[in-house]
């Protein structure tokens, strides 16, 4: 039928059909095939067989994972489909291996919490799985256009996932909060697209990058510059991060785990390309620009994070600085053969943030069945009621903390060497910023560790917690990936050796 | 590097068996607690039984090199390996480190603090056993860095949980303060690794390549290293958290800060600042000493102000880790020597007088100086071993104290070449006022708690066998207590039974100054 379609179209516009390698695109298409599934199904069943839909949503996740990692093995190397517009190497396999299986892990969150919420259900993983294909495209899009949709295609979905406890205002204005933000994003980030259009006459991103180059005029930075701050609000940067705290606290929290977890993944995964692909040789614009981001958003994230009694919005000033760790190395990627560095640091920070900050709401889901309470302090005691969640928070916490050898430590530890293999003053002291907020960090990691294990029970109620067992399994995913992560690093490290991306400029 | 035995196991499994036992002991239920303990307590044992096995197989002859010497690649992309081995300066400390977790579980053995929870108390000393013995074997700076790293949780969940009335507080303190000094110490990690052209993190090819280091840089790096491992032994005047997470923190916990934690701080600057970067080490040398001295001054004064006994005998720890330090600054093997001994002695000394003060505060309910009185009349056996402890402390000849802290003074008298004779004998004769002060407090503090008559409130509670009451030394007191005593009575008649071993390692470490 797609022959059929495409012939039908060739024969229109006197248009040649490109070759399509199926192979590449199969992750792609069997979430989209997952996505008219769920839709179909939730359109034909009763109300009593909804059930299922949450297992197909998260069976075509796994599903999708299969192909990622034929791909992966195999040893065809690059494929580039549709004039390089569309890439498939190791950077973008790893990345959507991400995605899919943080999809699959938010599935897990999700179904109890969507069923005993009287949520609709149908509609939330048709939305999940959009935004999930978003990011899968974003991943292989090397060009403005891709990008842009792909941007887009991830963004709406989510929009409404924000809003989706629909009688409550808090999820109203999150939901409207992040979509006037994100709408806001995309329009100054589409002013630099045009201008970067304007200057190189092509929306190719190689061809960018040969064009933004040399004489950095202004008409140039500026179209970086508005990139570049565009994709900050994805991320989250200080001082485009308003909106986050307010996204999160009222979103329904598998929902708020999505977004901070899979959604931010996916700005930091555009930024590379935009940053590797389009502006390599732009970095004494954009290195500055991501210098006072990185110091910034880590210290006011961290700053803000001490003083707030809500455990949701915490962990959304805590999503905010682990951001700006994220960052620091491409404060130096410009400086010699640091590029391969910096990406590596970022990539393995993503990956290890992802399965800790999973499981902090995984944590924080299980918690708040029993105490239907938000606030810090109801997990006190949690130690003697629930001692196997406390340790696996505690693990999570300490994670985050970058206290070795758990995961986020490998994280940290990569982005300081980045920044430290720069050998730049700009470097080492950037480095030592980091330094002192990662203490500054602990103050409310440690405050959590406090409260569950030191403190008393709030309100004498020790009756045990129950977790579903869905939730149970995205407990242990989460913890075994932590710890794997932290003390046999090299697993996923060897996932950051990713010389493509860097080599798409041809150095 | 020529491995001298074939036992290269030993100390993998003298290190990870902890972990093993607290494997295991997840999966007993929490009501069975005389399981957990047992499980917990035979785990320390093998554990120790594994580093008496390590130390009959030590080539003693060859106590400067590295010996069970085990590498495998662990992280290739960061070019860290799995690299360990032991030589004789650190073979006390690891051994150190098992003895006083076999101790101190046996001590604990009905003395499991409040709010109870037997299980989760033996597990975190299991892990923190790990951390420590790991410590004083690793050869590869990140290797270093995750087991110095590994002692921070456990500890602060031992003194947040099971501590006194200001622990939250004093948890916190210990915590912020260590991992400051770690944040910045792992920045001078990795700049000495990029300075040394990026290949590799082990520390004998750091050593080799780290002295061609520019000296700005050397400086520098050697700052960051500083600041970790200062706050960790702890030096003035980043000392601040000691106090008050020793008088914070349960027995146990005091008893394994004292003996083993601070001792990481003071093993890393002997085994990785000093030999990696000798030319910054000279630069920096008459400021350690200096803060030293100062460290010993204060906390001698910082300890005749004290009013509650564990607080006092922190502060001491303050002013011992500053002889300790001063040795270490002079840079010669003379003053290494016996930084190294201080370290031991230091260790069973101060670990046990945590201990007494443990058992006086069970007893008594208080560790307020002016509420204790006449200990010797009331428990004379406990009294007499505060006593000795005492003595021991004040650097008596003939106990283990003496041989850290006089050899430490005089060897200030003729620093290494190079170093400014004239400051380090000035340094010299305030250290040796420091010891006339440290008989002053530890004196004052035996004559106030141990002379005298019983005070009226506690007069009447003796004599009661039943263990709630003032009694004297328990069995398990004696069980735990007696492997220390005896060890500082021998270490002190017989130094060179350590010496001899530590010696040709000092001489190891300070051939990077030729000699």
């Amino acid at each position: 039928m797609l022959a059929a379609l495409f012939s039908v179209l060739a024969a229109a516009a006197n248009w040649v059909s490109p070759t399509v390698d199926y192979h590449a695109l199969a992750p792609e298409i069997i979430v989209a095939c997952g996505i008219v599934l769920v839709l179909l199904l939730d359109l034909f069943t009763s109300e009593n067989n909804k059930w299922m839909l949450g297992p197909v949503t998260s069976f075509t996740l796994l599903g999708a994972f299969i192909p990622v990692l034929t791909l992966a093995l195999s040893d065809a190397g690059t494929r580039s489909l549709f004039d390089d517009r569309y890439v498939v190497d190791n950077f973008s396999l790893t990345m959507k291996g991400l995605f899919v299986l943080a999809g699959y892990l938010v599935v897990l969150l999700s179904s109890d919490y969507l069923r005993e919420g009287d949520f609709y259900e149908g509609e939330y993983w048709v939305l999940m799985l959009s935004s999930l294909l978003g990011m899968v495209m974003m991943a292989s899009s090397r060009d403005l256009v891709s990008i842009f949709v792909s941007l887009e295609f991830l963004s709406i979905p989510a929009y409404m996932m924000a809003a989706w406890r629909k009688r409550d205002l808090r999820s109203n204005e999150a939901g409207v909060k992040y979509f006037l933000l994100g709408v806001f994003a995309s329009a100054l980030m589409l002013y630099g697209m045009s201008l970067l259009y304007g200057i190189s006459n092509s929306t190719l991103l190689t061809d960018i990058g040969t064009y933004v180059s040399g004489d950095m005029s202004a008409i140039r930075a500026v179209a970086v510059l508005f990139v570049v701050v565009g994709f900050a609000f994805k991320i989250s940067a200080v001082p485009f991060h308003t909106w986050a705290p307010d996204t999160y606290e009222g979103a329904p929290t598998p929902v708020t785990a999505f977004l901070s977890v899979a959604s931010k993944a996916a700005g930091f995964v555009a930024l590379l390309t935009v940053v590797y692909v389009g502006f390599p040789n732009a970095s004494e614009v954009w290195q500055p620009v991501f210098w006072i981001l990185a110091a910034l958003t880590m210290t006011v994230g961290n700053v803000m994070a001490l003083r707030q009694t809500n455990i949701v919005r915490m962990l959304a000033f805590s999503s905010i600085s682990q951001g700006g760790f994220i960052l620091m190395p491409l404060a130096i990627a410009g400086e010699g053969d640091s590029a391969g560095a910096a990406l590596r640091a970022v990539v393995t920070y993503l990956l290890v943030y992802a399965a800790t900050n999973l499981g902090v709401f995984a944590v924080v889901i299980a918690v708040a069945r029993k105490t239907r309470s938000g606030s810090i302090s109801s997990y006190g005691g949690l130690f003697s009621y629930a001692p196997g969640l406390a340790v696996i928070m505690t693990i999570f916490m300490a994670s985050l903390a970058g206290i070795p050898p758990l995961g986020g430590w490998i994280g940290k530890f990569g982005s300081f060497q980045a920044l430290v293999s720069a050998g730049t003053t700009w470097g080492y002291a950037l480095a030592v910023i980091g330094a002192v907020n990662t203490v500054i960090a602990f103050g409310y990691y440690g405050n959590m560790m406090r409260e569950m294990w030191m403190r008393p029970v709030p309100d004498g109620d020790t009756t045990p917690v129950v977790i579903p067992s869905a939730l149970m399994v995205a407990l242990g995913l989460t913890t075994f990936a932590t710890l794997l992560l932290g003390i046999l690093p090299g697993l996923v490290l060897h996932f950051g050796d990713l010389a493509n991306l860097a080599g798409a400029f041809g150095g | 590097m020529e491995v001298l035995s074939d036992n290269n196991w030993a100390l993998s499994v003298g290190t990870f068996l902890p972990l093993l036992g607290v494997l295991v002991m997840l999966f007993i239920p929490k009501a069975q607690e005389t399981a957990t303990k047992a499980v917990a307590l035979i785990t320390a044992v093998a554990t120790l039984g594994v580093g008496i096995f390590t130390l009959t197989q030590f080539n003693f002859d060859q106590a400067g090199k590295m010996q069970f010497v085990a590498q495998t690649n662990w992280i290739s992309v960061l070019k860290s390996t799995y690299f360990v081995g032991i030589d004789g300066i650190s073979l006390p400390l690891y051994l150190l480190s098992m003895v006083i977790t076999v101790l101190v579980m046996i001590y604990s053995w009905n003395h499991v603090p409040e709010p109870g929870n037997t299980k989760a108390f033996f597990a975190l000393m299991l892990i923190l056993q790990t951390g420590m013995a790991g410590t004083f074997i690793a050869r590869d700076l990140i290797l270093f860095f995750v087991f110095f790293e590994l002692v921070l949780l456990p500890m602060y969940f031992m003194i947040g949980v099971w501590g006194g009335e200001h622990r939250q507080y004093a948890s916190l303190k210990f915590f912020l303060y260590t991992m400051f000094g770690s944040a910045l110490m792992l920045v001078a990690f990795l700049a000495l690794f990029f300075k040394t052209g990026a290949e590799s993190f082990s520390i004998p090819f750091l050593i080799e390549n780290g002295a061609g280091i520019s000296r700005n840089a050397q400086i520098w790096i050697f700052g960051g290293m500083f600041v970790g491992f200062a706050v960790k032994v702890p030096m003035f005047p980043f000392h601040t958290w000691l106090p008050d997470a020793h008088t914070q923190a349960p027995t146990q916990g005091s008893v394994i800060l004292a003996a083993v934690l601070l001792k990481l701080g003071t093993y890393g600057f002997v085994r990785i600042a000093i030999p990696i970067l000798p030319v910054a080490a000279k630069e920096w040398a008459p400021w350690i000493g200096l803060l030293a001295v100062i460290g010993i001054i204060y906390g001698a004064l910082g300890c005749l102000a004290q009013t509650d006994m564990k607080r006092l005998i922190a502060f001491s720890s303050v002013a011992h880790m500053g002889f300790v330090m001063l040795g270490i600054s002079t840079l010669t093997s003379f003053g290494m020597n016996a930084a190294v001994f201080g370290m031991v002695a230091h260790g069973l000394i101060t670990g046990m007088l945590f201990f007494i003060a443990g058992s006086v505060k069970e007893r008594y309910h208080t560790l307020e100086i002016s509420r204790l009185s006449g200990m010797l009349k009331q428990m004379p056996r406990m009294g007499w071993i505060m006593g000795f402890c005492v003595m021991a402390s004040l650097g008596l000849p003939g106990l283990a104290g003496f041989w850290g802290e006089f050899p430490a003074i005089l060897s200030a008298y003729q620093p290494a070449a190079g170093l400014s004779e004239v400051t380090f004998r000035i340094f010299m004769v305030i250290a040796a006022v420091g010891t006339v002060l440290a008989a002053g407090y530890l004196l004052w503090l035996f004559q106030r708690t141990a002379f005298g008559e019983p005070t009226a409130e506690f007069s009447g509670d003796s004599h009661d066998d039943h263990g709630s009451g003032i009694h004297d030394v328990n069995v398990f007191e004696w069980m735990a207590w007696a492997p220390l005593l005896a060890a500082i009575l021998v270490l002190g008649v017989y130094p060179n039974l350590l010496f001899k071993i530590i010696d040709p390692a000092v001489q190891g470490v300070l051939s990077a100054f030729g000699g």
